[in-house]
């Protein structure tokens, strides 16, 4: 499906191009930009492998790791189908869930804005396949000024979401014939989400000014679970988690927002009209709830020591 | 779970990642500058969704009985401090698993 999208997209775009012909402009990009691609392949084809075998030994058809890895195409939450699709039927948490594990993709959409802009039919599959690492791949790329970038993105985004899904394929057919006993292979997930904290742990680790603060969004996450898992147990502790992790964020936004989000300038310059009425607003409410972040982060600091 | 529900619950997850995904772009076209709080929103709420998703993972852990989550402890610190060392993902993890593989198939059976 995404596939035949994929060509007529090619096809479409290709009158975009004057001068030289289409095919050497994709082609130059294609060649500049697999090289980019090398390291995330390392890891999606094994992640991928993993995922489709973890899938298959919890008893699903071979297929649907790979269908999964098409549409939803987020490793995480994907994962995290492994153990919802075996509970009960809960739409309402497996939305949420998604919502929550997805909203970093927030912050790669805002940073994307200008950069794929213009893109016309290819900006839709280059929205719909932002990745943790496509995003890296994309965001801190330097494109030679003869390559074309949105091409560039383009193959850098087929190329990443390729791995995955073969990966995931290869998974789903090898797992079907594993014998050797997979008795604790469900720990790879874990394993999985603790290097992805250790990850943003140690990048966070350089504008920490002390322990505590430097990985405070950390440790809302950490504290809301352990809290809602014991007062929720293992079955329902999902929503209320989200809730208390966005509500404490919220309360904490004025510790914690420095406004430098990968820029540099000074926010207030970046300010518009609409900003600062939105700027007010937040001031004000903040002030309210000050009271209330006090004693959250009394209790907060309480219950991690 | 039956078979449509299982068809439903993917759609929800595809729903509400493609809308993640779609959303500051529906929101904030060219030219609109993004509310200060969302960008912040954007930045912190993904650290303090990983701790939950380790927290996650570790539910169904009984940390008062049984072998108390010894090997899920034991496998954990080799991921963390393997990761510390190299920040290798493939290997953290490879490493971490194959020992809880090992753990729970041979000592805490």
């Amino acid at each position: 499906m995404t596939e035949t999208n994929n060509k007529t997209k090619m096809n479409n775009n290709s009158t975009n191009n004057t001068g030289i012909g289409s095919k050497g402009i994709k082609g130059k990009a294609l060649k500049t930009a697999f090289p980019h691609t090398i390291p995330v392949m390392t890891g999606y084809v094994f992640l991928g492998i993993t995922y489709g075998i973890l899938m298959v030994t919890n008893g699903f058809p071979f297929y649907l790791p790979t269908i999964t890895a098409l549409i939803i195409y987020t490793g995480s939450m994907e994962f995290l189908m492994v153990d919802i699709l075996l509970s009960s039927f809960n739409p309402l948490s497996a939305f949420v869930t998604a919502l929550m594990v997805g909203s970093r993709h927030l912050m790669y959409g805002l940073s994307m804005l200008k950069k794929y802009s213009g893109m016309g039919r290819k900006k839709f599959y280059l929205i719909y396949t932002t990745s943790d690492e496509t995003f890296a791949v994309n965001y801190t790329a330097k494109i030679p000024d003869d390559v074309d970038t949105g091409w560039f993105y383009f193959w850098v985004s087929l190329l990443d979401q390729s791995y995955w899904v073969l990966g995931s394929l290869a998974g789903g057919i090898f797992g079907s014939f594993i014998t050797f006993n997979t008795k604790g292979l469900d720990f790879v997930m874990t394993a999985m989400f603790i290097t992805i904290l250790m990850n943003q742990w140690l990048q966070d680790g350089d504008r920490a000014k002390d322990f505590f603060r430097g990985h405070i969004s950390e440790f809302v996450g950490l504290g809301a679970s352990v809290l809602c898992l014991i007062l929720f147990g293992a079955d329902h502790f999902i929503v209320p988690t989200m809730i208390v992790i966005l509500v404490c964020l919220l309360l904490l936004r004025k510790r914690l927002d420095t406004g430098n989000f990968g820029n540099e300038k000074n926010p207030e310059e970046l300010l518009t009209e609409g900003e600062k009425e939105w700027a007010a607003i937040a001031k004000a409410s903040e002030e309210e709830s000050a009271v209330t972040v006090e004693t959250l982060e009394k209790e907060s600091e309480g219950g991690e020591s | 779970m039956t078979t449509t529900q299982k068809i439903i619950t993917i759609a929800v997850v595809v729903l509400a990642t493609v809308l993640t995904r779609f959303l500051p772009y529906i929101l904030f076209p060219q030219g609109r500058k993004t509310p200060p709080v969302i960008n912040y929103l954007g930045k912190v709420l993904a650290p303090a969704v990983f701790g939950f998703l380790v927290i996650y993972c570790l539910r169904n852990v009984d940390f008062t009985g049984g072998y108390f989550g010894i090997p899920e402890i034991i496998a954990s610190a080799v991921v963390i401090a393997t990761f510390v060392w190299k920040q290798q993902m493939v290997l953290s993890m490879a490493a971490g698993t194959i020992l809880y593989m090992i753990l729970v198939q041979t000592v805490f059976v």
